[in-house]
């Protein structure tokens, strides 16, 4: 078996190498190494550069005990494990893969380093030495969805989706359900471009829902492509992973932010006491990880005061908008009255509520 | 949503955007591919045009001044190519891959101080109740490059058929020998026609940055270089083609969109999304079967030029 043979033979080497610098004065600590998968650039001014932004927070902490590396633009498919496992080869110790494509990948390498710990992001698949992490974004989009149901003219929403994995799901159904609160006739038409980083085709898909009615877009991709294509039209729109109104100044009312620092410094700690297991962490705005950016001068007072009320629901726990009565595209009651879907039912929804208007 | 005329003209709009980038691009490697020349750094080019014409617009607040920044600068990094090519005859397939590499990396490299910056927009070139007028702007509403995409067209295709200088690129990339005897520089033709495939390159990239999304993204084009290069072949080679091909892959995109906007599911979003990869697998086995299938390919496209000394 070659691969066997190689690797043995690293070891081997490895273990050679280990050994010189004993040699030398080898009284400072050494640091740990920690690693980092993104998927797009982490100029994208979204949801890698919010990846970035916790790395980087990471280092100010603890940057005297730990070392950052990262690769950027990986691919949502076979090719992350060389990336992953080259992470794992150059001596880090745990690996932050940063999208849900990279699930199965991080699950396969994680097997092959039992030492090395992994951390996966928004996925569902754990190991002794793999852990998964998450942000209540829906809780964000629940602010976003109140204030679009209160300041849309035509009543047709638009959505501009990635792929149709839980977490958009999840998004989708918050946005809506939030908005038809406040304006019960609201449908939302979600567009899937099949991708999270596509500038034109955001761009081409924002313009087929504007075209189509929509007066307001949110994206859940990640640049800040339609953010343009609503300033153009005079229209308005959210932000997503950053506050991106520096690009449209006066079609972005808002946007929800992904704030991975104290999780990255708390696990990078626990790295560093030995303390760290398995787990799976799916924190909220309560912890921190999701804020809202604030309000545009647009957005009038009435409104911003009952998307405070949502946020303040979601801050002292009085407030889910998961709770039934919640019906599906096709009008069936799924979450009766009074129930509320538990966070294991959320992490897996595959299904769209009343008013939404998408290809299943 | 009813089918007014008003609805159509918005499609329209929003398609002459999608297709405005990719014949811009198509259009400069049909000339260089018709003078022998396979570029694959089309992607690259774009990248380097559209971060050079940003940063431009940036620093001189004109976006004229930073289009033709654009074209000089996916100009300047052909004639890279151009150089390791024509005149120390490299592979053309690994270099243009190679340059598709490194316009990636430097936009990405110089593009870290322009990340969200925002520049001044094109002007109409017509009086705004021509532009903003929801029927008329089919015909006045669009940016100054997508007017000077379909001029470029006919010249392209004038310039191909009926003028002594386009005979010549042609004799140059269909045989270079004899090109050579009677006394032409193929490799100087080859020069000017690969920097006019960087320049338009250049311009293509620009329009992403300048005119859809007027800001800076790493990897802004998405891929958009492939489907250029892709739709030289599928115009066989012929301008008036590459014009109807452009518009048809942005109609094609259009309907993706809509489809799924619409709630209609026609084909599952799998197969779009592996449609590229299809796209190329066919491209690629078209070129290869151009002598049997009498594709109309340049003859000597993607061969060093060795004349006998």
């Amino acid at each position: 078996m070659a691969i066997f043979n190689r690797r043995h033979f690293l070891a081997t080497a490895g273990a050679a190498a280990a050994a010189l610098p004993l040699v030398g004065p080898a009284l400072a600590q050494e640091k740990v190494k920690i690693g980092f998968v993104y998927l797009g650039p982490i100029g994208d001014f979204g949801w890698t550069w919010a990846h970035n932004k916790g790395r980087e927070a990471l280092e100010a902490a603890l940057g005297d005990k730990v070392e950052t590396v990262y690769v950027e633009n990986v691919a949502e498919d076979a090719s992350a494990i060389p990336v992953i496992r080259d992470l794992a080869q150059q001596g880090c110790k745990l690996i932050f893969t940063t999208s849900y494509g990279y699930m199965d990948q991080t699950i396969e390498v994680a097997k092959e380093f039992p030492d090395v710990k992994f951390e996966h992001c928004t996925g569902f698949k754990l190991a002794d030495n793999v852990s998964v992490y998450n942000s209540r974004f829906h809780e964000g989009r629940a602010v976003l969805g109140t204030i679009s149901g209160m300041m849309t003219k035509t009543g047709t929403l638009g959505y501009l989706g990635s792929y149709k994995v839980p977490e958009v799901v999840l998004g989708v159904n918050s946005f809506l359900l939030a908005a038809q609160k406040k304006n019960p006739d609201a449908t939302l038409k979600v567009v899937f471009i099949d991708s999270w980083f596509d500038p034109p085709k955001e761009a081409a898909a924002t313009e087929t829902l504007l075209n189509l009615g929509a007066d307001i877009v949110t994206t859940h991709t990640d640049s800040p492509a339609a953010l343009q294509i609503l300033e153009q039209r005079g229209l308005y729109g959210f932000g997503q992973g950053a506050d991106m109104s520096a690009f449209a100044p006066n079609a972005h009312l808002s946007a929800i932010e992904d704030i991975w620092g104290p999780y990255y410094i708390l696990r990078a700690q626990a790295i560093i006491d030995g303390t760290w297991t398995s787990s799976n962490t799916w924190d909220g705005m309560v912890d921190g990880t999701v804020v809202v950016s604030p309000y545009n001068a647009a957005v009038p007072a009435d409104v911003a005061a009952e998307a405070d009320k949502i946020k303040a629901g979601y801050m002292d726990g009085t407030f889910d908008i998961f709770t039934g009565p919640i019906y599906d595209q096709d009008g069936n009651l799924k979450v009766e009255e009074g129930k509320t879907l538990t966070l294991e039912e959320l992490a897996v929804m595959d299904w769209f509520v009343k008013g939404v208007e998408s290809a299943a | 949503m009813q089918m007014t005329p008003e609805f159509f003209i918005l499609a329209i709009v929003t398609i002459v955007g999608i297709s405005t980038p990719i014949l811009l691009a198509a259009l400069g490697e049909l000339v260089v591919e018709k003078a022998g020349v396979l570029n694959l750094g089309v992607e690259g080019m774009m990248l380097v045009g559209a971060i050079a014409g940003f940063a431009t617009t940036v620093f001189t607040g004109n976006p004229w001044v930073g289009v033709l920044a654009a074209a000089a600068a996916g100009a300047t990094s052909s004639l890279i190519f151009g150089f390791l090519t024509l005149s120390l005859n490299s592979n053309q397939v690994a270099t243009g891959l190679a340059l598709t590499i490194f316009g990636t990396g430097v936009s990405s490299l110089i593009g870290t101080a322009f990340v969200g910056r925002i520049v001044p927009q094109f002007g109409s070139i017509f009086p705004p109740e021509l532009a903003r007028d929801p029927i008329l702007k089919v015909l006045f509403g669009y940016s100054p490059i997508v007017y000077f995409s379909i001029i470029m067209v006919v010249l392209v295709w004038w310039f191909l058929t009926s003028t002594r200088a386009g005979l010549i690129l042609r004799a140059v990339g269909e045989n270079d020998l004899s090109a050579h005897s009677i006394g032409y520089s193929v490799i100087g033709v080859r020069y000017l026609a690969v920097a006019f495939g960087g320049a338009m390159a250049g311009i293509g990239g620009a329009y992403f940055s300048l005119v859809i999304t007027p800001m800076w993204a790493e990897r802004m084009t998405a891929g958009r270089g492939w489907i250029a290069l892709a739709l030289v072949v599928f115009a066989s080679w012929r301008a008036p083609r590459l014009l109807v091909g452009a518009y048809f892959f942005g109609v094609l995109v259009y309907l993706e969109l809509f489809a799924k906007a619409s709630g209609l599911s026609i084909l599952p979003s799998q197969f779009w999304a592996a449609m590229p990869y299809l796209m190329t697998v066919v491209v690629l086995t078209l070129i290869s079967m151009r002598d049997r299938i009498g594709l109309n390919a340049p003859a000597c496209l993607g061969k060093p030029f060795l004349p006998a000394t």
